[in-house]
């Protein structure tokens, strides 16, 4: 018999992570393909609602670990749950999104497991009975092609944005089963103690339609106010290169690249950035990307659409006055 | 505190894109001729959190890295940073270990260095970026492990971290001795001083073999890898980009303006 697909759902707020469908829709897909079973495992604290939404994204199983224990990530507590359900399903492969949970969670599973481990998957194939998985390596200045040896179970975490995301299809039926997590806090060496949420004013860049980003060449904090005004003007988010939070310019939460966000806007216009691959991890899912540069030669400029060879300085003040005449008229 | 920071080397990462090479029959990376490997990115914040520890705790700090019979540059750049001690682990059939393989080599060498209360990487390499290693490392000692941390606050017996999280962070208590895996925010890594590289260049960073480490057989080495590299290459990608111009700056930032609504993108 095909052994299932172990898809990991995750919840926020009371409702499934939006990357949830995406994961589910990959593992949909896969099993599609191969005929196997998709298993979804939601672990979390009052998360016991949401068992037949991931149904209908796709599941035919679905687990459901509620326990107060799991009311925050904590990787211990966690990698237990998943592992206890493997050894229980038997999966072929583990999914989950590259995101805070999978980048902690897909390694632990994968060694206690002796599986093959591929972080930041973009692409997925079936060749055999093994999946194949493309993943950008060096930052994104190399692609490589992996896959597991010697049949061993694969853990593949999925990066967000880079697969479709399941609808929701009310009609699906399937089983939703609740499962004690088996946790002892005692036996936790770890304690989650709290989660901090830094408010970020405007439209939350994961979800803008238009992101503009400052980098090394604004030269200086107080220069992001150029780009504030601008994006008043486009009702847009705010977004910075990781030279530009190192440098303490913005906080961590504008970081767009490989570890921070990864946008997919309609438009990007990355100012005064040059394009490291590291950077272009996070903005290269938009649609649309438009360069502000002084330096030609900058990289930004073989991945953008659009782009201007001059100094932010004057560019910016004008673009944002025509801008606001042309959205005016 | 007694503190070790495992650190990886290699290509770097920020080289220009067209010197970044690959040999795709032999599925590797071609470093430019007179690049040398450098300390992988996150790992230097990893040293210096464990320097300002070391500076306001006291303790010695050991740094550990494998692989690679080179000049010890890089060695020394760590030393020179403020660590006291340095091991190389370096052996033939070290070769080709993937971040299992690799934590399986430090995990030995931290068994046999015994006191420590600390244990730091940093969050993902720069190459492969699996950021496995150090999660690797804390389940074969059996310790707690939080990754990409961005503040760390020495308490009784245990730590108050900070693990940098998308919109926000999220706070933990470990107790020591543990593992952490270092993220870009919680510092900005010192350059080494003239008087840190004198005192560097005095010191010995000895190499450790397979024969000085009490290693599992198996899981180490290209062989003990649970991975297939099928293909390496370098993607090419197609855009195109229209340099908009103009009389001035002003007219062609207008402009741009002009051909982003046309194309319907205002």
């Amino acid at each position: 018999m095909t052994q299932p697909i172990l898809a990991l759902a995750e919840s926020a707020d009371g409702r499934l992570a939006s990357v949830t469908a995406e994961v589910l829709g990959t593992a949909r897909k896969l099993a599609n393909e191969s005929g196997a079973a998709v298993v979804t495992l939601l672990a979390g604290s009052e998360v016991s609602a949401l068992g037949e939404p991931l149904i209908h994204l796709g599941a035919d199983r679905a687990i459901v670990v509620d326990d107060p224990l799991l009311a925050g990530y904590e990787g211990d507590a966690y990698s237990s749950v998943v592992n206890g359900v493997i050894e229980d399903v038997k999966p072929s492969v583990f999914l989950c999104a590259l995101n805070d949970v999978g980048r902690d969670l897909a390694p632990r599973v994968a060694h206690r497991q002796n599986a093959h481990l591929a972080g930041d998957c973009v692409d997925l194939r079936r060749e055999g009975d093994r999946l194949i998985v493309s993943r950008p390596v060096w930052g994104g200045s190399a692609m490589a092609e992996v896959s597991s040896r010697d049949g061993r179970m694969q853990v593949v975490a999925l990066r967000p944005k880079a697969f479709p995301r399941a609808e929701a299809d009310a009609a699906r039926t399937g089983e939703v089963e609740a499962r004690p997590a088996g946790l002892d806090a005692a036996t936790l060496p770890v304690k989650f103690l709290e989660k901090v949420s830094v408010k970020t004013e405007g439209v939350r860049l994961e979800d803008a339609a238009v992101v503009i980003s400052g980098g090394r060449g604004l030269g200086g904090a107080q220069n992001f106010s150029y780009l504030e005004e601008l994006a008043e003007v486009l009702g847009a988010a705010l977004g910075a290169s990781r030279a530009a939070v190192d440098a303490g310019w913005v906080p961590p939460q504008y970081q767009v690249g490989q570890t921070g966000k990864i946008v997919s806007p309609d438009l990007y216009l990355a100012v005064g950035i040059s394009g490291a691959t590291q950077h272009m991890v996070g903005a290269g899912p938009s649609k649309n990307i438009v360069a502000i540069n002084t330096d030609p030669e900058a990289p930004i400029f073989e991945r953008a659409q659009f782009g201007v060879v001059g100094d932010y300085k004057r560019v910016i003040p004008a673009f944002t006055a025509k801008c606001r005449e042309l959205l005016d008229a | 505190m007694d503190i070790i920071v495992c650190f990886k080397q290699v290509l770097d990462p920020d080289i220009p894109a067209r010197d970044f090479k690959v040999d795709e029959d032999a599925k590797c990376v071609v470093p430019p001729p007179n690049v040398s490997p450098v300390i992988s990115n996150f790992d230097e914040y990893a040293i210096e959190a464990a320097v300002q520890l070391k500076e306001a705790l006291g303790g010695t700090i050991t740094v550990l890295t494998v692989g690679g019979d080179g000049p010890k540059d890089n060695i020394k750049k760590a030393l020179a940073m403020g660590c006291d001690e340095a091991f190389l682990l370096s052996d033939p059939s070290f070769e080709g270990s993937d971040a299992f393989g690799s934590a399986q080599i430090l995990a030995s060498a931290i068994r046999k260095i015994e006191n420590y209360d600390l244990i730091l990487f940093g969050r993902v390499s720069s190459d492969w970026s699996s950021g496995a290693t150090g999660l690797a490392v804390a389940e074969n000692l059996g310790l707690p492990a939080v990754t990409q941390v961005q503040k760390i606050e020495p308490g009784e017996g245990s730590l108050r971290v900070e693990r940098v999280i998308e919109d926000g962070s999220a706070v933990y208590d470990v107790p020591l001795p543990c593992v952490l895996t270092i993220s870009n925010e919680i510092n900005e890594p010192r350059l080494p001083t003239v008087p840190g590289i004198l005192k560097a260049s005095r010191k010995e960073a000895p190499t450790w073999s397979a024969a000085d480490l009490d290693l599992p057989p198996g899981g180490f080495g290209d062989g003990g890898s649970g991975e297939d590299l099928l293909r390496l290459y370098i993607p090419q990608h197609e855009s195109q980009c229209q340099i908009v111009g103009g009389d001035s700056l002003e007219e062609a930032a207008e402009n741009l303006a002009l051909l982003l609504r046309e194309r319907k993108l205002l």
